[in-house]
């Protein structure tokens, strides 16, 4: 079997790789798609630490969090297609003022 | 022979996701972040988590990545806004070293946390399988059936707001 530790490892390797795109990106989708990984990896942890403790809680967690990324992913792009609209660019550097 | 399955699909899962952050066409990035959760659910399924690796499959993969897709093939941002250089993820402006710097220590430091972190309490994990699609709906529908009505109404409100957001405005 292979061990729980590289299963963490893999999941925090990913998790840094989401990250680095949410800090690097300057466009909107690329952002919310590194949100996803982030997201993603978190969802391994949880499986593989239920898989190792014998328990099935692991993947209840991951279920909640696949629904909730759902409804994250339908809020956040209606904001970006209702901010694309105002300015025509997804770069987050335009989106500087909270009115226009 | 699980162990070459693990290295398969978690390399294949780090470098679709490397990929989803370095590429300039939001467009590709959508289609290899398919990749990546496809690897993933491999992953799952070597787990013993027949089920999340489906509904990774479904709802991922078929859903959301489906509703990202719409979005930017509406929007039509094929390429990226700012001008030129295409080596810019690197080297770039002061605060795009500085994000490269930041995400990298974290990297580290997530590498490094769980170095140290102990999982002696998890023993060598069990054998028999626990996760058939009957335990996890009545562990569902049972000691978390107020969370999953919760979620219904998370989805109706996300639906509402995403309706009332992209609405066009009169």
């Amino acid at each position: 079997m292979v061990p729980l530790s590289y299963y963490l490892a893999l999941s925090g390797v990913l998790f840094a790789i989401g990250t680095a795109g949410v800090f690097l990106r300057r466009n909107l989708i690329t952002v919310m798609l590194s949100i996803e990984i982030m997201l993603n990896a978190v969802n391994l942890t949880f499986v593989a630490a239920g898989r190792y403790a014998g328990t099935v809680e692991g993947q209840i967690i991951t279920f909640f969090v696949m629904t909730v990324a759902a409804a994250e992913a339908a809020v956040g792009l209606a904001l970006v297609i209702a901010l694309f609209r105002h300015r025509e660019t997804l770069s987050p550097d335009a989106y500087t003022a909270l009115k226009w | 022979m699980e162990t070459l399955a693990f290295s398969v699909f978690a390399v294949i899962a780090v470098i679709s996701s490397a990929l989803v952050v370095g590429q300039r066409n939001p467009m590709h990035s959508v289609m290899l972040l398919i990749v990546s959760f496809g690897a993933l659910s491999g992953l799952y399924v070597l787990l013993d988590a027949p089920f999340t690796a489906v509904t990774q499959i479904i709802i991922y993969a078929g859903a959301i990545m489906v509703l990202f897709l719409f979005v930017v093939m509406l929007l039509n941002a094929g390429r990226e806004f700012q001008p030129g250089d295409p080596a810019a993820v690197v080297i770039g402006t002061t605060g795009r070293r500085l994000g490269a710097v930041l995400s990298f220590l974290f990297g580290i430091q997530i590498l490094w946390a769980l170095s140290n972190v102990g999982v002696g309490w998890l023993g060598e994990g069990t054998t028999e399988s626990v996760s058939s699609v009957r335990n996890i709906g009545r562990s569902l529908f049972t000691d978390h059936a107020f969370a999953f009505e919760v979620t219904s109404i998370l989805i109706l409100v996300a639906m509402v707001g995403a309706v009332v957001l992209a609405r066009k405005e009169r």
